[in-house]
């Protein structure tokens, strides 16, 4: 507990009739990065902007940096940054002022908040904008701008809903290095986002979060491992028959069935697997159309525990989900 | 004490500034008001009264000086039900968050709009004063330099009042309207009865008696008188009528003015709580 920099137990939250967050329990420990991964509308930006203080406690337990959000609000709000999933910058303020203004809505004393502001601009590389209007920025060094305002307080926690939204490859990757440079330098980070690959890169430890509620929780390689070493896709003349065959294998650890073919989860190097299965199957008289082999993936882990593909992720070749919500 | 309401004030300043446009026309248009209306008018108005006897012993003050008064005000009224739409960008651009979510007490966004915008009514004041006295408007006519200071102070603590009133409504509305569309018709709606109930640019005394009990407890009515007194004196005629006003009138105007601006600055509390921005 004394470790728990952020603890919520039972949190609910409704819009009227409708349950966003439905019974959600998670703790984070000092010095983590913690993600929520789940598909918009899952109900992970109603659990930051409660435990932000921007929507009410409606019901549960909430405390943040020690303070219990209902009671202090005032104290939890001194102790987050918070980095907003839209930007929220105003376009005719320049950089500096952006960050000064932050600093003043703080308290922070005159030579501390300039002292930050030169720090920061290090950090995010945007130093050569200082006085620049935030509406010549590029969305990339908004962004980057945002963070830096998030982090202008030195707070315990930082809140990030979607950091990466809508940016390039190239630019989320800088924003990548960023985060972890922050997290290495002590601040506990909470991290909503719907891409596999970015809760995969920087937490520590990930919440699959669905319809408002926690699916499954765990360290990113925890929740790979539960779907075996390897993933073989095949699309063979008997997909059924062959799932039969295959079960009876010790390294087999389970088989999903796809529209087009199945998919062998497998407890060993697939690699060298692949010949074994591929013998059994013909000696079984099955004939193989196609095969892939992979490892799994933050996207195999979603499906795997929701029984359904991220809403908007892209859909893999072969790889679609032909029931819906089997749920777990 | 907390200066939280200076960020917020600092904040507008700096947008107020940084807009020439705004800031050009905000200067300028109540000049011209005066400029255009109070030059076409005075014409008109000082032919028609000029028959009319003048009260002996009484001053006689044109209708450019009559409506200076007037436009100060109306100017102010304006530029104050406006003070607060920066907050309904906010809201609807997800500006506010940051500050929402920030350790600022919400109290002080609304004195913060309050205290820009009543600077900003300052100077539009003193620009269509200055502008006005240029044009010929007989301000200040036979003062002492100490009665133009006074008379100067006099203006400036009505004026705050009185704009931190319609700041404080403007911030209600804005927090409480969801498009910049209806906040526009909402103002536009308000300022009707407030301007045309008004002595701003022709008198209340022939008015019908509903209208007349209107204007008793407009504020921008009170304003008026309160500006004439400071500017005019106590004792003039204008446009045919004797106009006094007292020490009394003057403290009961303040009365009004400070119990309109409360009550708007409890509305305004009001709404400001019950906003949530996500």
């Amino acid at each position: 507990m004394e470790d728990d920099i952020i603890y919520v137990d039972s949190l609910e939250y409704f819009f009227g009739e409708v349950k966003a967050v439905d019974n959600i329990s998670f703790t984070v420990r000092k010095g983590e990065t913690f993600s929520f991964l789940g598909p918009n509308g899952a109900g992970k930006s109603t659990v930051i902007n409660v435990l932000t203080t921007l929507l009410p406690m409606q019901k549960g337990r909430v405390s943040i940096a020690g303070y219990d959000l209902k009671t202090e609000p005032e104290k939890v709000r001194e102790s987050i940054g918070i980095v907003f999933q839209e930007l929220t910058l105003d376009r005719n303020m320049t950089v500096r002022e952006i960050l000064e203004y932050h600093g003043k809505l703080y308290s922070m004393p005159k030579t501390a908040r300039q002292a930050r502001v030169d720090e920061l601009l290090e950090l995010v590389e945007l130093e050569g904008k200082r006085d620049t209007l935030t509406r010549h920025l590029s969305g990339g060094m908004k962004r980057r701008l945002e963070i830096a305002r998030g982090l202008m307080t030195q707070p315990k926690v930082l809140f990030m809903d979607e950091p990466t939204l809508g940016l390039d490859l190239q630019t989320r990757i800088r924003i990548w290095d960023y985060v972890k440079d922050i997290n290495q330098q002590g601040t506990t980070i909470f991290l909503t986002t719907h891409y596999m690959d970015e809760a995969d890169q920087l937490s520590d430890r990930i919440s699959i979060i669905d319809h408002g509620k926690i699916i499954v929780s765990g360290k990113p390689w925890e929740l790979k491992n539960a779907l075996g070493e390897d993933l073989i896709y095949l699309e063979t003349s008997d997909n059924s028959e062959a799932g039969e065959i295959l079960k009876q294998l010790n390294s087999v650890k389970g088989i999903k069935e796809k529209t087009k073919g199945i998919v062998v989860m497998v407890n060993v190097d697939g690699t060298y697997l692949l010949p074994e299965i591929m013998d059994k199957l013909r000696t079984g008289g099955i004939i193989i159309k196609a095969v892939n082999l992979k490892k799994p993936s933050m996207d195999d882990v979603f499906v795997h525990y929701t029984g359904r593909e991220l809403r908007d992720a892209e859909a893999e070749k072969g790889y679609e989900v032909s029931e819906r919500a089997r749920g777990h | 004490m907390h200066t939280g309401f200076l960020t917020i004030y600092w904040r507008d300043m700096l947008r107020f500034v940084r807009f020439r446009a705004l800031l050009f026309a905000t200067l300028i248009q109540p000049a011209l008001w005066l400029a255009f209306f109070g030059i076409a008018m005075s014409n008109n108005f000082d032919r028609l009264t000029a028959t009319l006897p003048a009260t002996p012993g009484v001053r006689t003050v044109g209708y450019l000086t009559f409506i200076g008064a007037g436009v100060i005000a109306m100017t102010t009224l304006f530029t104050s039900l406006l003070g607060g739409t920066v907050l309904l960008f906010d809201k609807n651009w997800g500006l506010m968050r940051e500050t929402l979510a920030s350790p600022l007490p919400r109290i002080h966004i609304i004195l913060g709009i309050g205290l820009s915008g009543m600077v900003k009514s300052f100077v539009q004041s003193a620009v269509i004063m200055i502008f006005g006295l240029l044009l010929g408007v007989q301000f200040f006519e036979g003062y002492t330099q100490i009665q133009v200071i006074v008379s100067l102070f006099g203006i400036m603590l009505f004026i705050g009042i009185f704009s931190l009133g319609f700041l404080f409504l403007s911030v209600a509305i804005a927090i409480t309207m969801e498009s910049p569309e209806g906040m526009q018709a909402v103002i536009t709606l308000l300022t009707m009865p407030f301007f045309f109930a008004s002595n701003a640019l022709y008198p209340v005394n022939s008015f019908p008696p509903l209208l007349r009990a209107l204007s008793a407890v407009n504020p921008l009515n009170h304003l008026i008188s309160v500006i004439r007194y400071f500017t005019i004196g106590s004792d003039f005629s204008s446009i045919g009528i004797h106009y006094t006003y007292t020490q009394g009138d003057v403290f009961v105007s303040f009365l009004a003015l400070v119990a309109f601006t409360g009550i708007m600055f409890l509305i305004a509390r009001w709404r400001l709580s019950k906003v949530t921005v996500t």
